[in-house]
Protein backbone atom coordinates (compact mmCIF):
# COMPACT_ATOMS: atom_id res chain seq x y z
CA UNK A 1 0.00 0.00 0.00
CA UNK A 2 1.72 3.27 -0.73
CA UNK A 3 0.14 7.06 -0.18
CA UNK A 4 1.43 10.00 -2.03
CA UNK A 5 -0.39 13.67 -0.42
CA UNK A 6 0.04 16.80 0.79
CA UNK A 7 0.85 16.79 4.75
CA UNK A 8 -1.12 19.32 7.29
CA UNK A 9 0.38 18.92 10.68
CA UNK A 10 -0.66 19.39 14.16
CA UNK A 11 1.00 19.57 17.63
CA UNK A 12 0.94 17.11 20.78
CA UNK A 13 -2.23 15.25 22.39
CA UNK A 14 -4.17 15.99 19.60
CA UNK A 15 -7.57 14.39 21.03
CA UNK A 16 -10.55 12.90 20.26
CA UNK A 17 -12.57 16.33 21.78
CA UNK A 18 -11.29 18.48 18.99
CA UNK A 19 -10.44 15.80 16.22
CA UNK A 20 -14.58 15.48 16.84
CA UNK A 21 -16.76 17.52 19.39
CA UNK A 22 -19.09 15.37 21.01
CA UNK A 23 -21.55 17.84 20.44
CA UNK A 24 -21.67 16.49 16.71
CA UNK A 25 -22.08 12.73 18.33
CA UNK A 26 -25.83 12.66 17.76
CA UNK A 27 -25.42 11.54 14.50
CA UNK A 28 -23.55 8.49 12.58
CA UNK A 29 -23.43 10.03 9.20
CA UNK A 30 -20.06 9.49 8.12
CA UNK A 31 -20.43 13.17 5.99
CA UNK A 32 -21.85 15.06 8.81
CA UNK A 33 -19.12 14.04 10.90
CA UNK A 34 -16.56 14.68 8.22
CA UNK A 35 -18.18 18.25 8.01
CA UNK A 36 -17.28 18.72 11.95
CA UNK A 37 -13.38 17.17 11.83
CA UNK A 38 -11.60 18.74 13.71
CA UNK A 39 -13.15 22.27 13.89
CA UNK A 40 -12.22 23.66 17.34
CA UNK A 41 -8.55 23.81 16.82
CA UNK A 42 -8.76 24.66 13.16
CA UNK A 43 -12.11 25.71 12.01
CA UNK A 44 -11.25 25.68 7.73
CA UNK A 45 -9.86 21.82 7.84
CA UNK A 46 -13.21 20.78 5.78
CA UNK A 47 -12.88 23.17 3.13
CA UNK A 48 -8.84 22.89 2.46
CA UNK A 49 -8.58 19.14 2.80
CA UNK A 50 -8.02 17.39 -0.64
CA UNK A 51 -8.68 13.75 -0.92
CA UNK A 52 -5.34 11.96 0.18
CA UNK A 53 -4.06 14.20 2.26
CA UNK A 54 -1.80 13.33 4.85
CA UNK A 55 -1.73 14.03 8.62
CA UNK A 56 1.31 14.28 10.44
CA UNK A 57 1.06 14.64 14.35
CA UNK A 58 2.89 14.52 17.68
CA UNK A 59 3.02 12.49 20.39
CA UNK A 60 -0.77 10.87 21.87
CA UNK A 61 -2.75 11.19 18.97
CA UNK A 62 -6.11 10.73 19.22
CA UNK A 63 -6.12 10.35 23.09
CA UNK A 64 -9.38 10.72 25.41
CA UNK A 65 -12.75 9.29 24.49
CA UNK A 66 -13.22 5.89 22.80
CA UNK A 67 -15.52 7.44 19.97
CA UNK A 68 -14.91 5.68 16.61
CA UNK A 69 -16.36 8.88 15.33
CA UNK A 70 -12.93 10.03 15.55
CA UNK A 71 -11.02 8.30 12.71
CA UNK A 72 -14.32 7.61 11.01
CA UNK A 73 -14.77 11.71 10.93
CA UNK A 74 -10.85 12.16 9.98
CA UNK A 75 -11.26 8.98 7.04
CA UNK A 76 -14.13 10.67 5.44
CA UNK A 77 -12.83 14.24 5.30
CA UNK A 78 -10.26 12.58 2.87
CA UNK A 79 -7.24 11.55 4.52
CA UNK A 80 -5.31 9.12 3.61
CA UNK A 81 -2.78 8.60 6.15
CA UNK A 82 -2.27 9.37 9.87
CA UNK A 83 2.04 9.48 10.79
CA UNK A 84 2.43 10.65 14.60
CA UNK A 85 5.65 10.52 17.08
CA UNK A 86 2.69 8.22 19.15
CA UNK A 87 -1.07 7.41 18.88
CA UNK A 88 -3.38 6.99 21.87
CA UNK A 89 -4.13 3.40 22.36
CA UNK A 90 -7.84 3.39 21.91
CA UNK A 91 -7.46 5.82 18.74
CA UNK A 92 -5.14 2.94 16.91
CA UNK A 93 -6.96 -0.26 17.80
CA UNK A 94 -9.96 2.32 16.01
CA UNK A 95 -8.20 2.81 13.35
CA UNK A 96 -6.59 0.02 11.98
CA UNK A 97 -10.31 -1.72 12.60
CA UNK A 98 -11.94 0.45 10.45
CA UNK A 99 -9.44 0.56 7.79
CA UNK A 100 -7.49 3.96 8.66
CA UNK A 101 -3.56 4.18 7.66
CA UNK A 102 -1.60 4.74 10.50
CA UNK A 103 1.94 4.92 10.95
CA UNK A 104 4.15 5.58 13.85
CA UNK A 105 7.21 6.98 13.25
CA UNK A 106 8.60 10.40 15.74
CA UNK A 107 11.35 11.09 13.41
CA UNK A 108 9.26 11.81 9.97
CA UNK A 109 6.37 13.75 12.28
CA UNK A 110 9.15 15.91 13.98
CA UNK A 111 10.81 16.56 10.51
CA UNK A 112 8.16 16.46 8.09
CA UNK A 113 6.48 19.94 8.24
CA UNK A 114 3.12 21.37 6.75
CA UNK A 115 2.79 21.72 3.52
CA UNK A 116 5.26 19.61 2.18
CA UNK A 117 4.68 16.35 -0.28
CA UNK A 118 5.02 13.33 1.42
CA UNK A 119 4.90 9.33 0.08
CA UNK A 120 4.91 6.72 2.35
CA UNK A 121 5.34 3.03 1.48
CA UNK A 122 3.47 0.83 3.94
CA UNK A 123 4.85 -2.59 2.61
CA UNK A 124 8.34 -1.06 2.24
CA UNK A 125 8.09 0.75 5.98
CA UNK A 126 9.55 3.62 4.23
CA UNK A 127 8.08 7.45 4.40
CA UNK A 128 9.74 10.14 2.21
CA UNK A 129 9.03 13.47 2.10
CA UNK A 130 9.25 14.43 -1.74
CA UNK A 131 9.81 18.29 -0.70
CA UNK A 132 13.00 17.97 1.26
CA UNK A 133 14.20 14.10 -0.24
CA UNK A 134 14.27 12.84 3.43
CA UNK A 135 13.58 9.60 3.94
CA UNK A 136 12.00 7.86 7.01
CA UNK A 137 12.25 3.92 8.20
CA UNK A 138 9.04 2.75 9.80
CA UNK A 139 8.35 -0.62 12.11
CA UNK A 140 6.77 -3.07 10.39
CA UNK A 141 2.94 -3.93 11.80
CA UNK A 142 3.08 -7.49 13.24
CA UNK A 143 1.86 -10.02 11.10
CA UNK A 144 -1.87 -10.37 12.69
CA UNK A 145 -2.49 -6.42 12.36
CA UNK A 146 -0.72 -6.33 9.05
CA UNK A 147 -3.23 -8.78 8.02
CA UNK A 148 -6.01 -7.41 9.23
CA UNK A 149 -4.77 -3.70 7.56
CA UNK A 150 -4.90 -6.11 4.02
CA UNK A 151 -8.38 -7.32 4.88
CA UNK A 152 -9.70 -4.16 5.47
CA UNK A 153 -10.39 -4.04 8.53
CA UNK A 154 -11.97 -5.96 11.40
CA UNK A 155 -15.24 -6.53 10.43
CA UNK A 156 -13.82 -7.57 7.19
CA UNK A 157 -11.51 -10.16 8.73
CA UNK A 158 -14.49 -11.77 10.41
CA UNK A 159 -16.65 -11.92 7.37
CA UNK A 160 -13.96 -14.11 5.23
CA UNK A 161 -13.20 -16.14 8.85
CA UNK A 162 -9.97 -14.47 9.13
CA UNK A 163 -10.77 -13.91 13.17
CA UNK A 164 -11.64 -16.34 15.76
CA UNK B 1 9.80 -14.21 34.67
CA UNK B 2 6.13 -13.92 36.71
CA UNK B 3 3.31 -11.88 34.94
CA UNK B 4 1.54 -8.92 36.58
CA UNK B 5 -1.98 -9.00 37.39
CA UNK B 6 -3.62 -8.03 34.35
CA UNK B 7 -1.33 -10.73 32.41
CA UNK B 8 -2.51 -13.33 34.17
CA UNK B 9 -6.70 -12.18 34.11
CA UNK B 10 -6.05 -12.19 30.09
CA UNK B 11 -3.86 -15.46 30.29
CA UNK B 12 -6.51 -17.13 31.56
CA UNK B 13 -9.05 -15.52 29.39
CA UNK B 14 -6.74 -16.64 26.24
CA UNK B 15 -6.65 -20.05 27.35
CA UNK B 16 -3.14 -19.87 27.57
CA UNK B 17 -0.77 -20.99 30.78
CA UNK B 18 1.11 -18.04 30.58
CA UNK B 19 1.34 -14.46 28.22
CA UNK B 20 4.09 -11.75 27.94
CA UNK B 21 4.26 -8.29 27.26
CA UNK B 22 3.62 -7.33 23.63
CA UNK B 23 2.10 -10.53 22.79
CA UNK B 24 -0.99 -10.39 20.38
CA UNK B 25 -3.98 -12.54 21.96
CA UNK B 26 -7.52 -13.76 21.32
CA UNK B 27 -9.15 -13.20 24.71
CA UNK B 28 -13.02 -14.43 25.91
CA UNK B 29 -15.27 -11.42 26.90
CA UNK B 30 -17.18 -11.76 30.18
CA UNK B 31 -19.40 -8.85 29.33
CA UNK B 32 -19.54 -5.83 26.24
CA UNK B 33 -20.42 -2.56 26.94
CA UNK B 34 -21.50 0.29 25.10
CA UNK B 35 -24.06 3.23 25.39
CA UNK B 36 -26.08 5.72 23.54
CA UNK B 37 -23.55 7.52 21.22
CA UNK B 38 -21.02 4.51 20.28
CA UNK B 39 -23.75 1.89 20.06
CA UNK B 40 -25.45 2.90 17.39
CA UNK B 41 -21.91 3.03 15.53
CA UNK B 42 -21.72 -0.83 16.92
CA UNK B 43 -25.13 -1.65 15.77
CA UNK B 44 -23.93 -0.64 11.93
CA UNK B 45 -20.94 -2.73 12.19
CA UNK B 46 -23.05 -5.43 13.48
CA UNK B 47 -25.24 -5.95 10.78
CA UNK B 48 -22.41 -5.59 8.22
CA UNK B 49 -20.69 -8.80 9.63
CA UNK B 50 -24.46 -10.52 8.91
CA UNK B 51 -24.35 -11.90 12.59
CA UNK B 52 -27.97 -12.95 13.27
CA UNK B 53 -27.75 -13.02 16.97
CA UNK B 54 -25.47 -11.37 19.98
CA UNK B 55 -22.66 -14.25 21.62
CA UNK B 56 -24.52 -13.81 25.23
CA UNK B 57 -28.19 -11.89 25.84
CA UNK B 58 -26.92 -11.53 29.62
CA UNK B 59 -23.49 -10.08 28.75
CA UNK B 60 -24.28 -7.90 26.20
CA UNK B 61 -24.88 -4.53 27.87
CA UNK B 62 -26.69 -1.28 26.66
CA UNK B 63 -26.71 2.07 28.72
CA UNK B 64 -28.91 5.23 27.41
CA UNK B 65 -26.79 7.73 29.59
CA UNK B 66 -24.64 10.47 27.43
CA UNK B 67 -27.28 12.31 25.60
CA UNK B 68 -30.51 11.02 27.93
CA UNK B 69 -32.69 12.04 28.47
CA UNK B 70 -32.61 12.49 25.08
CA UNK B 71 -31.96 16.42 24.26
CA UNK B 72 -32.49 16.51 20.93
CA UNK B 73 -34.22 14.97 18.07
CA UNK B 74 -30.88 12.95 16.37
CA UNK B 75 -30.59 12.15 20.32
CA UNK B 76 -33.65 10.14 20.21
CA UNK B 77 -33.73 8.44 17.23
CA UNK B 78 -30.08 7.01 18.74
CA UNK B 79 -31.84 5.76 21.67
CA UNK B 80 -34.45 4.53 19.40
CA UNK B 81 -32.19 2.34 17.82
CA UNK B 82 -30.37 1.20 20.61
CA UNK B 83 -33.60 0.15 21.96
CA UNK B 84 -34.78 -1.87 18.77
CA UNK B 85 -31.83 -3.63 18.90
CA UNK B 86 -31.96 -4.56 22.71
CA UNK B 87 -35.75 -5.84 21.86
CA UNK B 88 -34.73 -7.70 18.84
CA UNK B 89 -31.69 -9.69 20.94
CA UNK B 90 -33.62 -9.81 23.97
CA UNK B 91 -30.14 -8.09 25.84
CA UNK B 92 -31.28 -8.63 29.24
CA UNK B 93 -29.09 -5.53 30.66
CA UNK B 94 -30.58 -2.64 28.51
CA UNK B 95 -31.15 0.62 30.68
CA UNK B 96 -32.80 2.89 29.45
CA UNK B 97 -34.01 6.41 31.18
CA UNK B 98 -35.57 5.67 34.47
CA UNK B 99 -33.56 2.78 35.29
CA UNK B 100 -30.04 3.83 34.12
CA UNK B 101 -27.14 5.38 35.49
CA UNK B 102 -23.98 6.46 34.54
CA UNK B 103 -22.74 3.68 32.81
CA UNK B 104 -19.37 2.92 35.08
CA UNK B 105 -21.70 3.57 38.45
CA UNK B 106 -24.36 1.33 36.91
CA UNK B 107 -22.21 -1.71 36.14
CA UNK B 108 -20.19 -2.03 39.54
CA UNK B 109 -24.34 -1.29 41.52
CA UNK B 110 -25.99 -3.45 39.58
CA UNK B 111 -23.17 -6.37 39.83
CA UNK B 112 -22.36 -7.21 36.19
CA UNK B 113 -18.45 -7.02 36.72
CA UNK B 114 -17.22 -9.04 39.65
CA UNK B 115 -13.26 -9.74 40.23
CA UNK B 116 -11.07 -11.50 37.66
CA UNK B 117 -13.84 -10.49 34.66
CA UNK B 118 -12.54 -8.73 31.34
CA UNK B 119 -14.66 -6.30 30.45
CA UNK B 120 -14.43 -4.02 27.16
CA UNK B 121 -16.94 -1.26 26.55
CA UNK B 122 -17.14 1.09 23.88
CA UNK B 123 -16.40 3.95 26.25
CA UNK B 124 -13.06 4.92 27.23
CA UNK B 125 -13.59 5.28 31.15
CA UNK B 126 -14.61 1.33 31.05
CA UNK B 127 -11.34 1.07 32.70
CA UNK B 128 -12.90 1.91 35.79
CA UNK B 129 -13.62 -1.62 36.93
CA UNK B 130 -10.37 -2.70 37.38
CA UNK B 131 -11.05 -1.10 40.88
CA UNK B 132 -12.90 -4.52 41.40
CA UNK B 133 -9.87 -6.88 40.69
CA UNK B 134 -11.26 -6.83 37.05
CA UNK B 135 -9.39 -6.26 33.71
CA UNK B 136 -11.72 -3.70 31.60
CA UNK B 137 -10.36 -1.62 29.31
CA UNK B 138 -12.20 1.46 26.56
CA UNK B 139 -12.73 0.42 22.97
CA UNK B 140 -14.28 1.58 19.54
CA UNK B 141 -17.70 0.71 18.07
CA UNK B 142 -16.10 -2.00 15.79
CA UNK B 143 -14.78 -3.79 18.53
CA UNK B 144 -18.05 -3.38 20.66
CA UNK B 145 -19.81 -4.89 17.35
CA UNK B 146 -17.33 -7.74 17.08
CA UNK B 147 -17.36 -8.58 20.47
CA UNK B 148 -21.33 -8.39 20.06
CA UNK B 149 -21.14 -11.27 17.84
CA UNK B 150 -18.43 -12.99 18.68
CA UNK B 151 -17.66 -12.65 22.35
CA UNK B 152 -13.83 -12.47 21.79
CA UNK B 153 -11.58 -9.02 21.05
CA UNK B 154 -7.88 -8.89 20.18
CA UNK B 155 -5.26 -7.45 22.34
CA UNK B 156 -1.16 -6.71 22.64
CA UNK B 157 -0.52 -7.90 26.10
CA UNK B 158 0.26 -4.79 27.75
CA UNK B 159 3.43 -4.27 30.37
CA UNK B 160 3.15 -2.45 33.82
CA UNK B 161 3.98 0.53 35.67
CA UNK B 162 3.03 0.07 39.22
CA UNK B 163 2.07 2.20 42.05
CA UNK B 164 3.26 1.11 45.33
CA UNK B 165 0.65 2.66 47.94
CA UNK B 166 1.83 3.68 51.23
CA UNK B 167 0.25 6.00 54.38
CA UNK B 168 -3.67 7.22 54.23
CA UNK B 169 -5.31 9.81 53.12
CA UNK B 170 -5.81 13.20 55.06
CA UNK B 171 -9.12 14.65 55.58
CA UNK B 172 -10.88 16.34 52.19
CA UNK B 173 -8.41 14.73 50.23
CA UNK B 174 -10.15 11.65 47.91
CA UNK B 175 -9.08 9.05 45.40
CA UNK B 176 -9.20 12.31 42.54
CA UNK B 177 -6.55 14.07 44.26
CA UNK B 178 -4.57 10.41 44.19
CA UNK B 179 -5.24 10.09 40.38
CA UNK B 180 -4.59 13.78 39.44
CA UNK B 181 -1.18 14.13 41.38
CA UNK B 182 -0.20 10.77 39.58
CA UNK B 183 -1.34 12.12 35.90
CA UNK B 184 0.32 15.17 36.72
CA UNK B 185 3.30 12.78 37.68
CA UNK B 186 3.61 11.12 34.53
CA UNK B 187 1.71 13.01 32.27
CA UNK B 188 -1.03 12.53 29.65
CA UNK B 189 0.81 9.45 27.78
CA UNK B 190 2.58 8.58 31.05
CA UNK B 191 1.37 4.86 31.07
CA UNK B 192 0.79 4.48 27.29
CA UNK B 193 -0.36 1.02 26.03
CA UNK B 194 0.27 0.09 29.52
CA UNK B 195 -1.16 -1.43 32.93
CA UNK B 196 -1.18 1.00 35.83
CA UNK B 197 -0.93 -1.39 38.58
CA UNK B 198 -1.36 -0.49 42.14
CA UNK B 199 -0.26 -2.14 45.34
CA UNK B 200 0.73 -1.81 48.58
CA UNK B 201 -0.64 -1.08 52.18
CA UNK B 202 -2.45 1.98 51.32
CA UNK B 203 -4.76 0.01 49.22
CA UNK B 204 -6.62 -0.97 52.01
CA UNK B 205 -7.35 2.49 53.22
CA UNK B 206 -8.68 3.57 49.69
CA UNK B 207 -12.52 2.95 50.24
CA UNK B 208 -13.89 0.87 46.89
CA UNK B 209 -14.81 4.33 45.56
CA UNK B 210 -11.85 5.90 45.87
CA UNK B 211 -10.33 2.81 44.16
CA UNK B 212 -13.39 3.69 40.94
CA UNK B 213 -12.36 7.17 40.59
CA UNK B 214 -8.61 6.15 40.24
CA UNK B 215 -9.21 3.41 38.00
CA UNK B 216 -11.55 5.52 35.98
CA UNK B 217 -8.99 7.98 34.69
CA UNK B 218 -6.51 5.82 34.30
CA UNK B 219 -7.26 6.32 30.61
CA UNK B 220 -6.19 9.89 31.09
CA UNK B 221 -2.29 8.70 32.03
CA UNK B 222 -2.94 6.88 28.55
CA UNK B 223 -3.43 3.31 30.04
CA UNK B 224 -4.73 0.38 28.92
CA UNK B 225 -6.20 -0.17 32.49
CA UNK B 226 -5.59 0.85 36.32
CA UNK B 227 -6.00 -2.04 38.51
CA UNK B 228 -6.11 -2.65 42.39
CA UNK B 229 -5.33 -6.15 44.10
CA UNK B 230 -8.93 -7.74 45.37
CA UNK B 231 -8.95 -7.47 49.57
CA UNK B 232 -11.61 -7.70 52.03
CA UNK B 233 -13.59 -4.22 50.96
CA UNK B 234 -13.60 -6.32 47.43
CA UNK B 235 -14.82 -8.93 47.79
CA UNK B 236 -17.43 -7.41 51.01
CA UNK B 237 -18.51 -4.69 47.66
CA UNK B 238 -19.09 -7.64 44.82
CA UNK B 239 -20.70 -9.71 47.77
CA UNK B 240 -23.19 -6.98 48.40
CA UNK B 241 -23.50 -6.15 44.80
CA UNK B 242 -23.29 -9.37 42.34
CA UNK B 243 -24.45 -12.95 42.58
CA UNK B 244 -21.55 -14.16 40.74
CA UNK B 245 -18.52 -15.84 42.26
CA UNK B 246 -15.63 -13.77 42.10
CA UNK B 247 -12.14 -14.89 40.92
CA UNK B 248 -8.90 -13.51 42.45
CA UNK B 249 -5.73 -13.05 40.44
CA UNK B 250 -2.87 -11.64 41.85
CA UNK B 251 0.69 -10.55 40.57
CA UNK B 252 3.73 -13.00 40.54
CA UNK B 253 6.37 -11.58 43.22
CA UNK B 254 8.70 -11.62 40.10
CA UNK B 255 6.58 -9.76 37.47
CA UNK B 256 8.15 -7.83 35.61
CA UNK B 257 7.53 -3.68 35.87
CA UNK B 258 8.35 -0.94 33.19
CA UNK B 259 9.18 1.27 36.82
CA UNK B 260 7.37 1.12 39.98
CA UNK B 261 6.23 5.02 41.92
CA UNK B 262 6.11 5.14 45.07
CA UNK B 263 2.98 6.99 46.25
CA UNK B 264 3.09 8.07 50.08
CA UNK B 265 -1.22 8.95 50.27
CA UNK B 266 -0.47 11.30 53.06
CA UNK B 267 1.58 13.59 51.40
CA UNK B 268 -1.23 14.08 48.97
CA UNK B 269 -2.80 17.25 49.06
CA UNK B 270 -6.16 18.37 47.46
CA UNK B 271 -5.63 19.16 43.49
CA UNK B 272 -6.67 20.92 40.68
CA UNK B 273 -6.05 20.09 36.49
CA UNK B 274 -5.68 23.42 35.05
CA UNK B 275 -6.79 23.23 31.29
CA UNK B 276 -6.36 22.22 28.49
CA UNK B 277 -5.04 18.75 29.89
CA UNK B 278 -5.43 16.31 33.03
CA UNK B 279 -1.37 16.51 33.56
CA UNK B 280 -1.33 20.59 34.16
CA UNK B 281 -1.70 19.84 38.16
CA UNK B 282 -1.38 22.41 40.90
CA UNK B 283 -1.96 21.99 44.69
CA UNK B 284 -5.39 24.06 45.49
CA UNK B 285 -2.77 25.70 48.29
CA UNK B 286 -0.89 27.12 45.91
CA UNK B 287 -3.36 28.46 43.45
CA UNK B 288 -4.19 32.22 43.47
CA UNK B 289 -7.89 33.71 42.80
CA UNK B 290 -9.51 31.93 39.70
CA UNK B 291 -13.04 33.49 39.51
CA UNK B 292 -15.35 30.36 38.37
CA UNK B 293 -18.72 30.86 36.70
CA UNK B 294 -20.01 27.12 36.76
CA UNK B 295 -19.46 24.30 39.18
CA UNK B 296 -20.57 20.46 38.26
CA UNK B 297 -20.30 17.58 40.86
CA UNK B 298 -21.26 14.13 38.85
CA UNK B 299 -19.52 12.00 36.15
CA UNK B 300 -19.21 8.58 35.77
CA UNK B 301 -15.45 9.89 37.87
CA UNK B 302 -17.08 11.45 40.93
CA UNK B 303 -20.80 10.56 40.89
CA UNK B 304 -20.90 8.20 43.76
CA UNK B 305 -22.85 8.78 46.83
CA UNK B 306 -19.74 9.10 48.49
CA UNK B 307 -18.54 11.66 46.41
CA UNK B 308 -22.16 14.03 47.13
CA UNK B 309 -21.73 13.06 50.68
CA UNK B 310 -18.68 14.73 51.15
CA UNK B 311 -19.81 17.74 48.48
CA UNK B 312 -22.94 18.02 50.90
CA UNK B 313 -20.65 18.10 54.17
CA UNK B 314 -19.24 21.22 52.46
CA UNK B 315 -22.31 22.92 51.74
CA UNK B 316 -24.22 22.47 54.40
CA UNK B 317 -25.79 25.40 55.92
CA UNK B 318 -24.19 27.51 52.98
CA UNK B 319 -24.81 29.43 50.04
CA UNK B 320 -23.12 28.96 46.80
CA UNK B 321 -21.49 32.34 45.76
CA UNK B 322 -24.25 34.27 44.27
CA UNK B 323 -22.19 34.65 40.26
CA UNK B 324 -21.72 30.59 40.52
CA UNK B 325 -24.42 28.17 38.45
CA UNK B 326 -23.77 24.68 40.46
CA UNK B 327 -24.89 21.24 39.17
CA UNK B 328 -24.77 18.20 41.10
CA UNK B 329 -25.62 14.44 38.88
CA UNK B 330 -25.92 11.57 40.82
CA UNK B 331 -24.41 8.82 38.93
CA UNK B 332 -27.47 5.86 39.01
CA UNK B 333 -31.44 6.29 40.19
CA UNK B 334 -30.28 4.37 43.27
CA UNK B 335 -27.49 7.04 44.46
CA UNK B 336 -30.37 9.89 43.85
CA UNK B 337 -32.62 8.21 46.51
CA UNK B 338 -30.31 7.57 49.02
CA UNK B 339 -29.50 11.10 48.27
CA UNK B 340 -32.95 12.50 48.79
CA UNK B 341 -33.85 10.32 51.83
CA UNK B 342 -30.79 11.32 53.58
CA UNK B 343 -31.28 14.70 52.79
CA UNK B 344 -28.60 15.50 50.57
CA UNK B 345 -30.99 17.01 48.10
CA UNK B 346 -32.24 19.35 50.38
CA UNK B 347 -28.83 20.59 51.62
CA UNK B 348 -28.21 21.38 47.62
CA UNK B 349 -31.10 22.95 47.06
CA UNK B 350 -30.86 25.16 50.03
CA UNK B 351 -27.30 26.14 49.39
CA UNK B 352 -28.24 27.47 45.67
CA UNK B 353 -27.59 24.26 43.80
CA UNK B 354 -29.87 22.35 40.59
CA UNK B 355 -30.12 18.20 41.19
CA UNK B 356 -30.30 16.52 37.93
CA UNK B 357 -31.98 12.96 36.92
CA UNK B 358 -28.06 11.02 36.13
CA UNK B 359 -26.31 11.70 32.75
CA UNK B 360 -22.82 12.28 31.29
CA UNK B 361 -24.31 15.62 29.72
CA UNK B 362 -21.88 18.20 30.69
CA UNK B 363 -18.94 16.48 31.44
CA UNK B 364 -18.66 16.22 27.22
CA UNK B 365 -20.51 19.24 26.29
CA UNK B 366 -23.55 17.18 24.98
CA UNK B 367 -26.27 19.25 27.63
CA UNK B 368 -27.59 19.93 30.98
CA UNK B 369 -25.02 23.10 31.71
CA UNK B 370 -22.65 24.20 28.57
CA UNK B 371 -20.64 27.15 29.16
CA UNK B 372 -20.59 30.19 26.89
CA UNK B 373 -17.33 31.37 25.50
CA UNK B 374 -14.77 32.66 28.35
CA UNK B 375 -16.60 30.81 30.75
CA UNK B 376 -14.86 28.74 33.83
CA UNK B 377 -16.02 25.74 35.36
CA UNK B 378 -14.62 23.61 38.23
CA UNK B 379 -15.71 19.95 37.64
CA UNK B 380 -15.28 16.69 39.19
CA UNK B 381 -15.49 15.06 35.43
CA UNK B 382 -12.52 13.54 33.65
CA UNK B 383 -11.12 15.77 30.97
CA UNK B 384 -10.16 19.50 30.57
CA UNK B 385 -9.61 19.59 26.36
CA UNK B 386 -10.56 22.38 24.65
CA UNK B 387 -14.29 22.60 24.10
CA UNK B 388 -14.61 19.99 26.22
CA UNK B 389 -18.08 21.13 27.90
CA UNK B 390 -18.61 24.26 25.64
CA UNK B 391 -17.40 27.03 24.05
CA UNK B 392 -13.56 26.29 22.80
CA UNK B 393 -12.93 29.48 24.57
CA UNK B 394 -14.20 28.29 27.72
CA UNK B 395 -12.01 26.44 30.83
CA UNK B 396 -12.80 23.30 32.98
CA UNK B 397 -10.44 22.63 36.24
CA UNK B 398 -10.91 19.26 37.17
CA UNK B 399 -11.17 18.51 40.90
CA UNK B 400 -12.44 16.52 43.90
CA UNK B 401 -16.25 16.89 45.20
CA UNK B 402 -14.89 18.64 48.12
CA UNK B 403 -12.63 21.17 46.28
CA UNK B 404 -15.63 21.88 43.90
CA UNK B 405 -18.29 22.50 46.88
CA UNK B 406 -16.13 24.53 48.40
CA UNK B 407 -15.23 26.46 45.24
CA UNK B 408 -19.09 26.77 44.71
CA UNK B 409 -19.19 28.46 48.19
CA UNK B 410 -16.16 30.73 47.59
CA UNK B 411 -16.63 31.41 43.33
CA UNK B 412 -13.49 30.84 42.99
CA UNK B 413 -11.29 27.62 43.13
CA UNK B 414 -10.69 27.03 46.96
CA UNK B 415 -9.45 24.81 49.36
CA UNK B 416 -12.05 22.64 51.19
CA UNK B 417 -10.34 22.65 54.35
CA UNK B 418 -10.40 26.56 54.08
CA UNK B 419 -14.25 27.02 53.54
Amino acid sequence: MKFTGTVIKYGDNVDTDVIIPARHLNTIDVKELASHCMEDIDKDFHSKIKAGDIMVAGLNFGCGSSREHAPIAIKASGISLVIAKSFARIFYRNAINIGLAILECPEAAERIENGHEVEADLDAGVITDLTTGAKFKTSPFPPFIQNMITNGGLVASIQKGDFC
Amino acid sequence: MGMTMTQKILAAHAGLERVEAGQLILVDLDRVLGNDITSPVAIREFEKIGATSVYDKDKVTMVMDHFAPNKDIKAAEQCKMCRSFCEKHEVTHFYDVGRMGIEHALLPEKGLVVCGDVVIGADSHTCTYGALGAFSTGVGSTDMACGMATGKAWFKVPGAIRFNLTGKLNPHVSGKDVILHIIGLIGVDGALYRSMEFTGEGVSALSIYDRLTISNMAIEAGAKNGIFPVDEQTLAYVAEHSDRKPVVYTADADAEYDATYEIDLSKIKSTVAFPHLPENTHTVDEIDDIKIDQVVIGSCTNGHYKDLEEAANILKGKKIASHVRAIIIPATQDIYLKAIENGLVKIFIEAGCVVSTPTCGPCLGGHMGILAAGERAVATTNRNFVGRMGHVTSEVYLASPAVAAASAIAGKIADPAKV
